[in-house]
């Protein structure tokens, strides 16, 4: 049988993913460029009987999917700039008491309202460091309509199987194209669902980490009653200033993500065999920058793309292992060096990294890059 | 026989973290009682808070308990209870919590009359951070930031509700302990959202600053001012002046919120 194709857009396509995913919730506020997820999500999930609100902020929004959450849901929510500045109180939270969470933030200009039409690539920083205190951070940035939807496919894996928030960040300019998308069938793409407990109601504790570093959660409205609660925890959910706890918990939910990077770090590779310049890029950029490797290739210039998938956590490895390879690495990016930074910290210095920078809410065109890669002598 | 409170609260939990004097707890056994009364299934039910020293409670008590962030209580509660519209849901929270960070939470959760009770403990102060002023302290106290008087009017919890559209509103006070878990059980029983204000005290933060001797002074204070609502009827304004009327202020029989979802469902797959 042929499988299904259709003409997409980005949001659309993030919403579909969802939905692909197994999310029975969304909870949301209004906020653009990222308002036509919350519209498909109130047209598509009362079909199959899930839920939708539209609630009166974007912390009640992310509130309420971290409640959904807790009753065993998948949930999502979607939000963009100030919106994801809002939503870092809980985003906090999610992290803290461990919550499976999905999270579309299409990136626009900032800060505050910014631009809130233009495209921008600034807020992978606050993905990473915008809720306070230590915490892991999974983000994910497709640069495809049909990558958007097989990312909030993993997005909602991942926040599943390590029992966090999990950001998916497209750019303003992948959440608003229509492309050609190719819809996996059911089972093609894994979806993976929430461990259950294994034990006995009176035996369960909601982090109890003789079953890992991940514990199974529990969902409320069943005989496993359990506390949930934003402050440092013990194993059994309840508040805990032992010191000796704390620090365990605290570097246990980093571990979820530092010891499983091989699992959660996605990337891509282009040309870069034998490259002398290596263009390190994302989202809608990473395809200017395609363009931009093909014509230096047919110029005679050794250029090649690491296209970064997965944003956070960031793949310190494979750039320091390129930065050992190339002559020059080029950052496009629609900030002014969040990336680059990254690129420069994981090169420590062996090898030159020269940033292009837009915040203009114009996209970065492959001439522009095509220009910097001829620089390289 | 005397009445059995260790059922409904979590083994080794307690003692609470509440002051001598303070009204939490009576409300927290008036509570206990009201769920006692209705049976409510305790996997079932959902207990949840926002931060502060009310906010607290549920993790003393053996139920589904979500302590979630300063003032979201109400917002956590409403994505639990879309979620599972089964479940029994309750929130509790202070003054604070509730009208000041959490207030646009809170008239939408009595504007969508989703079918959750609120019970909010008002001692007119933030207690948990020192004595700062809420929403809730009367004009011209002492609290910690207002050194010189209050000079910020006061929310009238119940009104406040009202206006937002809540469809059951009672008031009550740590005094009239009996009359708390009868309000409850209405409140639960009431299908839409309902708010449970109960009056009680903080002397440590607010009673101290405020010249009251003791705790029983800041009680009988308690005992006073209150007027069932059926006695305030009868009073004239000027009788009324300085009171605070107590028992079922409001009820409405409006469509509750996860019914009316329930509706959109069917209307989708129609």
């Amino acid at each position: 049988m042929a499988k299904k194709v259709a003409f997409l857009q980005g949001n659309e396509a993030a919403a579909q993913g969802a939905l692909y995913a197994g999310c029975t919730f969304f909870g949301g506020y209004p906020i653009t460029p990222s308002t036509e997820v919350a519209e498909v999500m109130s047209n598509e999930l009362p079909k199959i009987g899930g839920k939708f609100i539209q609630m009166e902020d974007e912390i009640g929004a992310m509130a309420s999917v971290i409640g959904a959450s807790l009753t065993g849901a998948k949930v999502l929510t979607a939000t963009s700039g100030p919106g994801l500045s809002l939503k870092q109180e809980l985003i906090g939270y999610a992290c803290i008491a461990e919550t499976p969470c999905v999270i579309v933030n299409v990136m626009r200009g900032g800060p505050s309202t910014g631009m809130p039409t233009g495209p921008s690539q600034s807020d992978v920083m606050c993905a990473k460091w915008g809720t306070h205190g230590d915490h892991a951070a999974i983000c994910l940035t497709p640069a495809s309509v049909q990558e958007l939807f097989e990312e909030t496919v993993r997005a909602f894996n991942l926040a599943e199987k390590y029992r966090m928030p999990v950001m998916v960040m497209p750019d303003e300019i992948v959440a608003h194209m229509r492309e050609r998308i190719v819809f996996p069938e059911p089972g093609e793409l894994e979806v993976v669902n929430r461990t259950a407990p294994s034990v006995s109601p009176a035996e369960y504790k909601p982090y109890d980490t003789s079953f890992g570093d991940v514990p199974p959660l529990a969902a409320f409205g069943t005989e496993y009653r359990f506390h949930v609660t934003g402050l440092n925890k013990g194993q059994d959910g309840f508040p805990t200033t032992k010191a000796a706890w704390v620090q365990a918990e605290e570097e246990r939910q980093i571990r979820k993500v530092d010891a499983n990077l091989d699992d959660i770090v996605t990337f891509e590779e282009y040309e870069l065999a034998d490259a002398d310049v290596a263009i390190v890029a994302f989202g809608s950029t990473s395809r200017s920058a395609r363009f931009a490797v093909n014509e230096a290739r047919k110029q005679g210039i050794k250029a090649g793309l690491f296209r970064i998938k997965t944003f956070w956590p960031f793949p310190d490895k494979q750039i320091a292992a390129l930065a050992g390879k190339v002559k020059r690495i080029i950052t496009p990016e629609m900030n002014l060096g969040m990336c680059t930074g990254e690129v420069k910290r994981c090169a420590e210095g062996k090898t030159e990294v020269v940033g292009i920078f837009r915040v203009d809410g114009e996209p970065i065109n492959p001439g522009q890059i095509l220009e910097k890669i001829k620089e390289v002598k | 026989m005397a009445f059995d409170y260790d059922k409904y609260i979590r083994p080794g939990k307690l003692p609470h973290i509440w002051c001598p004097g303070c009204g939490h707890g009576i409300v927290m056994k008036g509570m206990i009682r009201a769920i006692d009364t209705l049976g409510l299934d305790k996997n079932n039910t959902a207990i949840v808070s926002g931060i502060g020293c009310a906010s607290r409670l549920p993790g003393y008590m053996d139920f589904c308990t979500l302590h979630t962030a300063h003032g979201r209580a109400a917002a956590f509660a409403t994505g639990v209870k879309m979620a599972k519209p089964e479940m029994n849901v309750i929130l509790v929270g202070g003054d604070g919590d509730g009208t000041a960070i959490g207030g646009n939470h809170f008239i939408h959760a009595c504007r969508r009359n989703i079918d959750m009770t609120y019970i909010i403990m008002n001692n007119n102060i933030y207690g948990m951070t020192g004595g700062q002023f809420s929403p809730c302290t009367p004009t011209g106290a002492k609290a910690s930031t207002t050194p010189y008087g209050n000079p910020d009017p006061a929310f009238d919890v119940a009104k406040l509700a009202i206006g937002a559209g809540a469809t059951f509103v009672a008031r009550g006070t740590a005094y009239h302990a009996t009359q708390i878990d009868k309000l409850i059980v209405e409140a639960i029983q009431h299908k839409g959202f309902s708010v449970v204000e109960i009056l009680d005290d903080c002397p440590t933060t607010y009673g101290r600053r405020n010249k009251f001797k003791s705790v029983i002074e800041m009680m009988n204070r308690l005992k006073e001012i209150a007027v069932p609502i059926k006695a305030a009827e009868k009073m004239s304004a000027e009788q009324l002046e300085g009171k605070v009327i107590t028992g079922v202020l409001y009820k409405e029989e409006r469509p509750h919120y996860t019914g009316e979802y329930a509706k959109v469902i069917a209307r989708a797959q129609k």
